[in-house]
């Protein structure tokens, strides 16, 4: 078994409003030093085999990710 | 005339667009969003809704369902497609608009009567406004802030693309306020805002949107006179 971990994040000039509103609660936390929050999304693809990087790229490309707005990165994982 | 209204598993206001099609006087057809027949539409109303629970990112699982492989091919040959809400959503996932949908920038689903002003008139939705014509229709969405490169804002612009603008306020941050768009040929158009809830003066702020459902009645008849597929820019 293989695991591969995308990560899909807003491009930098895309505003996070979300990230946003987390930074915007840390001070109630008593956390000031904090200058930027984004929020992205973490996806763990497991293959019964061996991973398969080029279709999980493609998987990322055309689904998980929209390049018009996202970017991603593939890594993979280690299995305990 | 025959309009297709599709149901995604999701799907809200695919009763409404189809009613509203009837009221303009066409024959609304219901597509199921698993059939990838048309059967024969002369025109296809992706409806607002939350298709597939808007997971991942909204309209990106829709985008993929068999009737959109058809939607696809036939929108760009010509077929006049109208995208509301998550339709507009599931226009640009599939690539047949630029830009896309992201949450509104104050984080709040904002539901309300909206005034737009038309810009463009060429499209085979929006023929029966006049240009800057002034109408309100409901708007009710949590990710309808329209984003774009600053390059494919400009293109729209100059190439007359910007369908519709939010006047007297801009609703969830859109850039540049745009509303609604339209692809090179002007057959189709996404919209953020809900056209089909404002054709009935019981249910409705306004008989606005109607001008939407004839406009493509019209095209279609143009169309059919003048021997072309769609009543765009072509």
């Amino acid at each position: 078994m293989a695991r591969v971990v995308v990560d899909v994040m807003l491009k930098p000039e895309i505003l996070d409003p979300q990230g946003q509103a987390v930074a915007n609660a840390l001070p109630r936390l008593g956390v000031n030093d904090v200058s930027s929050v984004r929020i992205g999304r973490r996806i763990e693809i497991e293959f019964a085999g061996e991973a398969d990087l080029d279709r999980v790229n493609e998987i990322a490309d055309k689904l998980l990710a929209n390049p018009v707005i996202e970017d991603f990165t593939v890594n993979v994982a280690e299995v305990a | 005339m025959r309009i297709g209204v599709v149901t995604f598993p999701g799907s809200l206001d695919d009763g409404d667009a189809a009613r509203a099609a009837r009221l303009a006087g066409a024959e609304a057809v219901r597509l199921w969003h698993g059939d990838s027949d048309l059967h024969g539409v002369d025109a296809v109303v992706l409806p607002g809704g939350f298709s597939y629970g808007d997971y991942l990112r909204c309209g990106a699982i829709a985008r993929f369902a068999p009737v959109m492989e058809s939607v696809i091919d036939a929108a760009r040959g010509g077929l006049p497609v109208l995208g509301i809400c998550n339709g507009f959503q599931v226009l640009c996932e599939a690539h047949l608009l630029p830009g896309a949908l992201t949450r509104n920038q104050h984080l709040h689903f904002r539901n309300r009567d909206q005034w737009l002003r038309v810009e463009s008139t060429d499209t085979a939705w929006t023929n029966g406004f006049t240009g800057g014509q002034e109408v309100l229709i409901p708007v009710k969405n949590g990710e309808g802030c329209y984003v774009a490169d600053q390059r494919t804002l400009d293109e729209l612009e100059a190439e007359g693309r910007i369908v519709a603008r939010y006047i007297k306020g801009n609703p969830n941050g859109s850039q540049r306020d745009i509303a609604a768009i339209t692809n090179e040929a002007g057959n189709v158009v996404g919209i953020m805002p809900h056209p089909e809830h404002a054709v009935e003066a019981l249910t409705g702020p306004s008989l606005d949107g109607l001008g939407f459902f004839t406009s493509v009645l019209r095209a279609l008849a143009g169309a059919t006179a003048g021997g072309q597929q769609s009543g765009g820019h072509q």
